[in-house]
């Protein structure tokens, strides 16, 4: 136990870089990943039928392909074409596209729930579309996607681990290292364990509480 | 930007894509069969009169839902030899994949048996079958069908996760893709074919269960 200690000790700041790191990539890639979905999701839902296709194949392949596999292909797929992307790119690249895809289905969802009859009266009063969808649809949409759009977030932590694959320095790597360095296998893994817990535990809460919030009666 | 594609490699292994794909499917059907014996012990419990076994369903549920699964393989393979309990690679990655999943199933089955109607119950009860009668030949048929299209998700979701195993050398489809793309360097067309296989067997067991969905018409 104490040696564990000490050697917990002596790695807090491989963990602690590691934990920054994996939060690092996962707000970066739900904040691009939200932004590119919530455009999918609206060409998906309202696009013609050319755009409203390829917005549905690309939700399809992403989202029917394991995360794993996104960041293995956007690791070694662009080195073909000369382009190098470094491991961190990558890797946030992968799960950009992932959370773009989700977000996008669960944006369609959302809109696809709302009443035909809003879009009429809108329509009637003489707004335009981007105007219907700026006053009308949106507003009550992302209302209604909000819990689910904070454990995507939850998700996408999760999802990070798997860049720790190409080499990047994120949590779970660096405990890698660490057991690497002193073999305390199981302590090690269980403290990274720990953190993810941690971090997924209070997104989750976050989520029940807006969900206790933003239900409509 | 000279690059042409060459397929001709990753047809001569396909059989091998081919193979990793079965294991990857029996990987998922294992962990979601086992799961689903966890989920629903956890799910019957989480809704049962024990306030005891009721938070004990809930802590393994938050926990094993808020880990990544690549922790949990982790720990299951390399950590807990620590403790004497030695798994070889796919016996410990079906069972990480099967607490992962019994976890998300808890979930699934509890909301199945909050659905299922009040009155089923007590007309159970009231033709005289015991609690235990009543939940195996009444609740749970009704349950399992309300649960179906949850279960299906999961077990897409479940396959998608075997390709983890590649991590700990298991060759499924993942696996042996890196293989071909060491031997051959043919990114480009490999991570092709792997993700429309990934894709098409997904797209293909979605649309297995909604037939199987109309087949058993809801309660």
């Amino acid at each position: 136990m104490d040696y564990f200690l000490h050697e917990l000790w002596i790695s807090r700041f491989a963990l602690a870089e590691g934990f920054l790191r994996t939060i690092e990539i996962s707000a970066l890639s739900i904040t691009l990943g939200t932004l590119a979905g919530l455009l999918i999701g609206i060409a998906l839902t309202y696009g013609r039928l050319p755009l409203r296709l390829v917005s549905r194949a690309y939700v399809d392949i992403i989202r029917g392909t394991p995360v794993l596999v996104l960041v293995l292909a956007c690791f070694y797929m662009p080195s073909v074409f000369r382009v190098s992307l470094e491991a961190l790119t990558a890797g946030v690249l992968a799960l950009t596209l992932f959370c773009a895809a989700h977000m996008a289905e669960i944006l369609r969802g959302a809109l696809a729930a709302i009443p035909p009859g809003q879009t009429e009266a809108a329509r009637s009063i003489g707004l335009t579309f981007p105007k219907i969808l700026a006053y009308v649809l949106l507003p009550q949409a992302l209302r209604a996607i909000l819990p689910t759009w904070i454990n995507t977030g939850a998700e996408l932590v999760k999802a990070s681990t798997l860049v720790s694959i190409i080499g990047v320095g994120e949590l779970l790597l660096k405990t890698q290292e660490i057991v690497g360095r002193n073999f305390l296998t199981l302590d090690f893994y269980l403290v990274a364990g720990l953190l993810y817990l941690i971090v997924n535990y209070s997104i989750e809460r976050l989520g029940k509480t807006i969900e206790r919030r933003v239900t409509q009666p | 930007m000279g690059y042409t594609l060459h397929f001709g490699v990753v047809w001569a292994s396909f059989d091998r894509l081919l193979s990793g794909l079965a294991l990857g499917l029996g990987l998922g059907l294992a962990a979601v069969a086992i799961g689903a014996v966890i989920g629903l012990a956890a799910g019957f419990a989480s809704v049962g009169p024990s306030p005891f076994w009721r938070r004990a369903a809930g802590l393994y549920v938050t926990v094993f839902r808020n880990l990544p699964i690549l922790v949990i393989v982790l720990v299951v393979y390399f950590g807990l030899p620590q403790w004497g309990i030695r798994l070889d690679k796919v016996e410990s990655f079906v069972a990480s994949l099967a607490v992962y999943a019994g976890a998300y199933l808890t979930e699934v089955f509890r909301a199945g048996l909050l659905a299922v109607p009040k009155g089923v119950i007590e007309a159970g009860r009231a033709i005289g079958l015991t609690r235990l009668q009543t939940n195996a030949y009444v609740v749970a048929p009704i349950m399992v069908r309300n649960a179906l299209p949850a279960l299906g998700t999961t077990f897409i979701s479940l396959f998608k996760d075997s390709s983890i195993a590649a991590v700990i050398a298991i060759p499924e489809l993942t696996f042996e893709a890196r293989k071909i793309n060491v031997e051959s360097f043919r990114v480009i067309e490999t991570w092709t074919v792997v993700s429309l296989l990934y894709v098409s067997t997904c797209l293909s067991i979605a649309a297995l269960l909604r037939a199987l969905e109309r087949r058993f018409p809801k309660f």
